[in-house]
C-alpha cells in the first residue's frame, strides 16, 4: 500500500485512524500528567517558591524601600562624593519623620546599620528629634547631632538602600563590599564567608572521602556474603540510619566529652585526657558515623548487581586477584561510588546540628550562618544570600561533576 | 546542654499540638509563653504559670526559644502568630520595638510605670527580672587562693585549666577591656574605636586557646560539673540553682554585668488581652517576688524587692555588696554594633 | 550405587598416556557431612571434547569448577598436563572458561573484552590488535569491535564470550553451560559453530550441560554424573546403545523400564521373569544370575509392532491406550507384561498400520536391543 493511501485509512466508524492514533495518544499524555501533578504541585509549592521568595529577599531592600523615596529623589542629582544639599537633609528629615509615625524607622535604621555600623542609634536620635521640628534648617541640626551625617559614605548607603534592589547580601556572602569606588574586599577580621564556604566543602568533601574508605570494603564484604549473614551484618550498618540524627550526634557528645567513657579509658591507658569533644575531629567523627550509610547503600545495591562470574572470568582469562578486582570489578562499582559520593557530599554540605552540638568554633559550617543571621539577628537578606550561594556552589559542582562522570552513569541500584 | 533544649523543645511543641487540640472549645483562651528554658522556665513556671493556671483556669503552653526572633518575625510574616507572651533579653526587647516585632505596651493594663525600677518599663516591654553575667568556679579544684576578681578570669597562669565563655562578643569585650585595666566608664568609649576592639580581642587571644564557647544558659553549671572547665562565665541564676543542688560552685561578684529580663507581647498575637492579663498578675509584687525563691534573679518592682525573702537576697545580683562593682551594659551600643563585631568575633574564633 | 563397588572405574578410566587432564581420587564437600562429589577418577584426552552431562546437583559444574580453580578439591588430585594443579591459582592455570550468563564486562567494548586475557599477559600491543581481530573474525563478529556487550544479541554475547576465551590460545577451554540462555534454534546453530571450532583449533574442551541431545550432539565422549559419581564415561554412541546403568539408560534418550527377576543366565543371553507376566530375553549387563532382581531397558524405536512370527524371539500380546502425532513419528502408549507405561515410537513411513486407542497388537524386539540393568 502506497503512503498516500495509509494516509486515508480509515476506522469502521469512518474516522481516519491518524486522528483516532492522535486521539489516543492525547489521552495517554493527559493521564500522565495526571500522576505527576500532584507531586509536582508540591514540590513548586514547599520547595521552589520558597526558594524563590528567599531569593527575592536576598536582593530586595525589604526594610527601606518605598520608605525613603524622598531621599532617593534628592539625592538623584548628588555627586556621591561631598555633603549634600539642604534639600537631601529635608527629604531625609520628612521620611524618617513618617517612618517614626508608622513606626518603620526601626528597621530603617537596622537596614542602614548592616552597612554603615553605628548608623542605627543615629537614626534613632534623628528620628526622634525630626518627629519635634516642623522647619529646617535641618542640615545644621543632623550635623550638630552627630557627625555622622557629614560623612558621605553613610549618605551612598542611605542612597543605595532607597533603591528597589541591593546587591549588598550577595556581595556580603563572598566578603565583598560597595566601596567609595567600586567592589572591594571586607577587611581581613571582617572577612568570614569565604572561609566558611572553603571550611564547609573540605568538611564535606573529607567526610565524603572517609565514608566511601570505611564504606567500600564494607559494602564489599556485605555484597559477597551469603544473604542471611548479609542481612545481619546489614543491620549493623543501617542502625545508625533508622536513628535520629540528633540522638546519634548526643551519643557522640557523651562519648567524646572530657569526663566521657572513652577519655575515661584513655586516662585508665595512658593516664592523660584528650580534647575530643568541640573540635574538627569530632565534627569530622560524627559526620562520617551519620553519613556511612548513605554512602555505602548505593555502593552495596550496585555491587550486588555484579554477578560474581566476572570476577572468575577475569581469573580464568588470566587475571590475578587485583587485577581482577581493579579492571573488572571496581570499573562497575563506580555509578554505585558516584552516587554514594554526591548524596553523602551534598547532604554534608547542609550539616548544621552535628557541627553546633560537637564542633567546636572553627567548624561551623554555611547552615550555621544561615540559621545565625535568620534566627539571632533576623537579617533574612543575609541568610537567604549565604544560602543562596551555597545552593549555586552545589549546582556548579553537580554540573562539573555530571561533566566529568555523568549523571546518566549513576545508579542507586 | 543544646540538644536537652531541642528535645524539650519538641516535646513541648508536640505537646502543645494536643493541647490546642484538646482544649481549643473552652471559653478561656490559652496562652503560649516562650522563655529561655531549663532552670530559669521552673522558676517561672512555679511563680506564675501555675498559680495563674489555678486561679484563671487558663491553659497555658510553654514553648522554648534561645532567642530566635527571627522565627516570630516569619510568624508575623505569614500572618499567624502563635506566641503570646514572650519573655526577652534587654536587646531583643529594643531591638524586637524597634523592628514592629512587639505590640505597644498599654502601661494602664498592668501597673504605672513608676511602679517599676527605672530602665525596666520600657515601651515595648515591661521587666520581669534582674539578672546578671557573672564568672563562677568548681570550689573542688580551686581549694584555696580561690579566685576573686575579674582578672583572674583572666589569669591562666594562676588558675590554669579551660574556661567557658559565651560564645557572643556581648559582654566578653567588655571584661576583656576591663579586665586589661580600662575603667569602667570609657568601655563603651573605648569600644566603639577600632583600636579599642583590638585591644579587647588582644586581651582574649590571651586565653583563647583555654576557652570552651557555651552558646544556652543551662551549658555552664554542666561544664563546670562535669570538669570540662574550671571556671565559666554564667549567668548567675543558673549557678544559684546548681549550688542549691550541692554542687561545690562559688560565683564571683566583681564586675558582674548586670542587665534585665522582659515580658513582651508579640505584635498580632491572637490573645493579646489575655497576654496582658498574665503580664499584670506576673508583675504583682506579691506574686513577682516569689520566683526569687526558685531561682536567684531579683524582681523588677520596688514593693517585689522588699517582699524577697532576707535570707535569699544576699544571692541575687541586686544585693549592694554583690553590686559594688558591677557594670551595666550599654544597649545602644550593641544595637549599633552587634552585627559587625559578631562577624569579627567569628573571623577571631575562626583564626 | 555406591563407589566402592565399582572398584574397575579408576583403572578403567584413568592413567593412560596421553591423558590430559586427569582427576584422581576427588572428593569434594561443603559442609563436611555431604560429599558433592564422590571419589571422582576422570581423565580427557587431548584435543577431545568431552562433555559432563547430569541433572542439576550431580556434581558436575563443581567438578569444572575445581578444575578452573575456583573451588579446591578436598580430598584427591588434579592433573594438568601431568602437573599437580590443586592449589595453582586460577589466573596461572592458562585455562579459557565460557560461563553460563558469558560474563562479558559490561563497562568494556567487545573488542576490550577481547583483549583483556591479552593486555593481563602484557603482550606487546601489535600482537594483541592481531589476535583480537583475528578472534573477532573467527566469530564474525568484526563490525561489533566497538559495540558494548549490552548493544549485542543473545548469540552475539555468546560468541565474543567464545572468542575472548579462545583468544590467548589456552590448551584447554571450559564451558558451563554456554548455551543456556539461547531459544532452541539458535543454539543448535551454535552447537555446530562450536563444535566447527573445537575441530578447527585443536583444543581441548570440557563442557558442562544438563542437555543430554546437546552432549550427545557435540561431544567425542559423555561422562554422566549422577549423584556425585562418574555413572558412565563414553561415546555418545555407546552411551545410547548401550548404556552400563539404569541411570544412564533412562538420563539419556528414552527407554522404557520393565522389571523383573533373572531366571537363568549365561554369558551372551539372560531371561528375566517380568512380574509373573512373561519371560523377557536381554542382555545381561549388570544382571547378577538366577534368583536377582534387575530392571530390563528397551528403546521405544527397537520395538515392532505385528511382527512377523519368528522373527523376535521376545514377543508379546499389547494393548494401544493412547496415540500422540508428533510429525515423523507417532507415540504410542501401550499396555504389556502388566505395566501401561510401555512406549513405542512409531515412524510416521509407508507401512504403518492403522492404530486405534483400544485396539489389541502383537509387539516383539531383539534379544539384543534389551539390556538386564541394575535393578532401581
Amino acid at each position: 500500500m502506497s503512503l498516500a493511501e495509509a494516509a486515508f485509512i480509515q476506522a469502521v466508524d469512518g474516522v481516519p485512524l491518524k486522528i483516532k492514533l492522535a486521539r489516543a495518544e492525547r489521552k495517554r499524555k493527559l493521564k500522565a500528567v495526571g500522576l505527576v501533578l500532584p507531586l509536582f504541585l508540591f514540590v513548586v509549592i514547599t520547595f521552589l517558591s520558597p526558594l524563590l521568595v528567599m531569593t527575592l529577599k536576598s536582593v530586595e531592600n525589604e526594610e527601606t524601600f518605598g520608605r525613603l523615596d524622598r531621599t532617593r529623589e534628592a539625592l538623584a542629582s548628588w555627586s556621591g562624593q561631598d555633603l549634600p544639599d539642604e534639600a537631601a537633609f529635608a527629604a531625609l528629615a520628612a521620611d524618617l519623620k513618617i517612618a517614626g509615625e508608622q513606626r518603620l524607622a526601626g528597621e530603617i535604621a537596622k537596614r542602614i546599620n548592616y552597612e554603615f555600623p553605628g548608623a542605627q542609634s543615629k537614626f534613632k536620635t534623628i528620628t526622634r528629634k525630626v518627629a519635634a521640628m516642623e522647619t529646617g534648617p535641618y542640615r545644621e541640626t543632623f550635623l550638630s547631632t552627630d557627625a555622622a551625617w557629614g560623612n558621605p559614605k553613610l549618605w551612598r548607603v542611605i542612597q543605595g538602600a532607597s533603591g528597589k534592589y541591593t546587591a549588598y547580601y550577595w556581595l556580603s556572602a563572598v566578603d565583598l563590599r560597595q566601596g567609595a569606588s567600586g567592589i572591594e574586599q571586607v577587611p581581613a577580621n571582617q572577612a568570614v564567608f569565604l572561609d566558611v564556604y572553603g571550611r564547609t566543602f573540605w568538611i564535606a568533601g573529607l567526610v565524603t572521602g572517609l565514608t566511601l574508605v570505611l564504606g567500600f570494603p564494607v559494602a564489599y564484604l556485605l555484597a559477597t556474603q551469603p544473604a542471611s549473614r548479609a542481612n545481619v551484618l546489614m543491620i549493623f550498618v543501617m542502625l545508625p540510619f533508622w536513628t535520629s540524627l540528633l540522638v546519634r550526634t548526643t551519643a557522640w557528645f557523651v562519648l567524646l566529652r572530657n569526663e566521657g567513657p572513652l577519655n575515661d579509658l584513655a586516662q585508665l591507658l595512658i593516664g592523660s585526657r584528650f580534647d575530643m569533644i568541640f573540635t574538627r575531629f569530632a565534627t569530622i567523627l560524627a559526620m562520617t558515623h551519620i553519613q556511612l550509610p548513605f554512602t555505602l547503600l548505593p555502593i552495596y545495591s550496585v555491587m550486588k548487581t555484579i554477578p560474581p562470574s566476572h570476577v572468575r572470568a577475569a581469573r580464568s582469562l588470566g587475571a590475578g586477584p587485583f587485577l581482577a578486582f581493579w579492571r573488572v570489578y571496581f570499573p562497575q562499582t563506580v555509578p554505585g561510588i558516584a552516587a554514594g559520593c554526591l548524596l553523602t557530599f551534598i547532604l554534608s554540605l547542609g550539616y548544621y546540628i552535628t557541627p553546633a552540638l560537637v564542633g567546636g568554633p572553627r567548624d561551623q559550617m554555611v547552615s550555621n550562618y544561615v540559621s545565625y543571621y535568620m534566627n539571632n539577628i533576623i537579617n533574612f537578606g543575609q541568610a537567604s544570600a549565604l544560602g543562596a550561594t551555597l545552593l549555586i556552589i552545589t549546582l556548579v559542582l553537580y554540573w562539573a561533576y555530571n561533566r566529568l562522570v555523568g549523571i546518566d552513569k549513576m545508579k542507586l541500584g | 546542654m543544646k540538644s536537652e533544649l531541642l528535645i524539650k523543645a519538641l516535646v513541648a511543641s508536640a505537646a502543645a499540638a494536643c493541647v490546642f487540640g484538646v482544649h481549643s472549645a473552652k471559653a478561656a483562651e490559652p496562652l503560649t509563653i516562650v522563655s529561655w528554658g531549663g532552670a530559669y522556665s521552673d522558676s517561672q513556671r512555679k511563680a506564675y504559670y501555675e498559680p495563674y493556671m489555678k486561679q484563671t483556669g487558663v491553659k497555658i503552653t510553654e514553648e522554648e526559644y534561645d532567642a530566635e526572633l527571627g522565627k516570630l518575625k516569619a510568624m508575623k510574616e505569614a500572618g499567624n502568630v502563635t506566641w503570646d507572651v514572650i519573655d526577652v533579653d534587654s536587646a531583643h526587647a529594643l531591638s524586637g520595638c524597634d523592628e514592629g516585632l512587639f505590640e505597644k505596651l498599654d502601661y494602664s493594663k498592668i501597673a504605672d510605670t513608676s511602679k517599676f525600677l527605672p530602665g525596666t518599663a520600657l515601651d515595648c516591654a515591661v521587666g520581669t527580672i534582674a539578672y546578671s553575667t557573672i564568672f563562677a568556679f568548681n570550689a573542688d579544684v580551686y581549694k584555696d587562693n580561690q579566685p576573686s576578681v575579674l582578672e583572674d578570669l583572666f589569669d591562666t597562669k594562676k588558675y590554669p585549666g579551660k574556661r567557658a565563655l559565651l560564645k557572643k562578643p556581648f559582654g566578653n569585650l567588655e571584661w576583656a577591656l576591663l579586665a586589661d585595666g580600662v575603667p569602667a566608664g570609657d568601655v563603651y568609649k573605648l569600644l566603639a574605636t577600632p583600636e579599642g576592639v583590638d585591644r579587647a580581642f588582644k586581651k582574649l587571644d590571651t586565653i583563647k586557646s583555654d576557652i570552651v564557647w557555651w552558646e544556652a544558659g543551662a551549658q555552664p553549671p554542666e561544664l563546670l560539673a562535669n570538669g570540662q572547665v574550671v571556671m565559666t562565665s554564667a549567668f548567675n541564676g543558673r549557678i544559684g540553682n546548681a549550688i542549691k543542688e550541692g554542687k561545690n560552685f562559688k560565683i564571683v561578684w566583681d564586675r558582674q554585668e548586670f542587665d534585665w529580663d522582659y515580658w513582651a507581647i508579640p505584635a498580632d498575637s491572637k490573645h493579646v488581652e489575655g497576654a496582658y492579663d498574665f503580664i499584670k498578675f506576673a508583675s504583682d509584687p506579691k506574686n513577682m517576688s516569689q520566683q526569687s525563691k526558685y531561682i536567684a534573679y531579683a524582681p523588677t518592682r520596688v514593693e517585689a524587692i522588699a517582699m524577697v525573702d532576707p535570707k535569699i537576697a544576699p544571692t541575687l545580683p541586686t544585693y549592694p555588696e554583690n553590686m559594688k562593682t558591677a557594670v551595666t551594659t550599654d544597649l545602644q551600643f550593641w544595637a549599633d554594633n552587634n552585627e559587625d563585631l559578631t562577624k569579627r568575633f567569628n573571623a577571631w574564633l575562626a583564626q | 550405587m555406591s563407589t566402592s563397588e565399582r572398584p574397575g572405574n579408576r583403572r578403567g578410566l584413568a592413567g593412560k598416556p596421553g591423558d590430559f587432564v586427569e582427576f584422581i581420587d576427588i572428593q569434594k564437600t561443603y559442609d563436611g557431612e555431604t560429599l558433592v562429589v564422590k571419589n571422582l577418577n576422570l581423565s580427557i584426552r587431548h584435543g577431545e571434547f568431552l562433555t559432563l552431562l547430569g541433572p542439576s546437583g550431580s556434581g558436575k559444574t563443581t567438578s569444572l569448577m575445581m578444575l578452573a580453580g575456583f573451588e579446591v578439591p578436598t580430598q584427591g588430585r588434579i592433573e594438568l598436563d601431568g602437573r599437580r594443579i590443586n592449589d595453582m591459582a586460577p589466573h596461572k592455570r592458562d585455562i579459557g572458561m565460557v560461563f553460563q550468563n558469558y560474563a562479558l564486562f559490561p563497562h568494556m567494548t567487545v573488542e576490550e573484552n577481547l583483549a583483556f586475557p591479552l593486555q593481563v599477559r602484557r603482550m606487546p600491543r601489535a600482537d594483541i590488535e592481531q589476535k583480537v581481530e583475528r578472534a573477532l573474525e573467527m566469530v564474525q563478529l568484526s563490525q561489533m569491535r566497538k559495540r558494548r556487550p549490552a548493544q549485542l544479541s543473545g548469540g552475539q554475547q555468546q560468541r565474543v564470550a567464545l572468542a575472548r576465551a579462545l583468544v590467548f590460545d589456552p590448551k584447554l577451554i571450559l564451558m558451563d553451560e554456554p548455551l543456556g540462555a539461547l531459544d532452541k534454534q539458535l543454539r543448535e546453530h551454535m552447537q555446530i559453530e562450536i563444535k566447527h571450532i573445537h575441530q578447527k583449533l585443536d583444543v581441548t574442551v570440557v563442557y558442562v550441560t544438563h542437555d543430554q541431545s546437546e552432549a550427545l550432539t557435540m561431544s567425542d565422549r559423555v561422562a554422566v554424573f549422577n549423584d556425585g559419581v562418574v555413572q558412565q564415561l563414553a561415546t555418545p554412541t555407546d552411551l545410547y546403545e548401550r548404556p552400563e546403568n539404569a541411570f544412564v539408560a533412562q538420563f539419556i534418550g528414552e527407554s522404557n523400564k520393565l522389571r523383573g527377576v533373572v531366571s537363568s543366565q549365561n554369558g551372551k543371553e539372560c531371561i528375566v521373569n517380568v512380574n509373573g507376566h512373561g519371560d523377557v530375553r536381554a542382555v545381561p549387563i549388570r544382571a547378577n544370575g538366577p534368583g536377582n532382581k534387575t530392571t530390563l531397558s528397551l528403546r521405544p524405536e527397537r520395538v515392532r509392532i505385528n511382527p512377523t512370527d519368528g522373527v523376535f524371539t521376545n514377543q508379546f500380546d499389547a494393548q494401544v491406550e493412547e496415540l500422540i502425532y508428533l510429525g515423523d513419528h507417532t507415540r504410542a502408549r501401550v499396555s504389556v507384561l502388566g505395566t501401561d507405561d510401555f512406549v513405542i515410537k512409531l515412524p510416521n513411513a509407508e507401512g504403518v498400520p492403522d492404530l486405534a486407542p483400544g485396539s489389541p497388537i502383537r509387539i516383539g524386539w531383539k534379544p539384543e536391543d534389551c539390556r538386564a540393568l541394575d535393578w532401581s
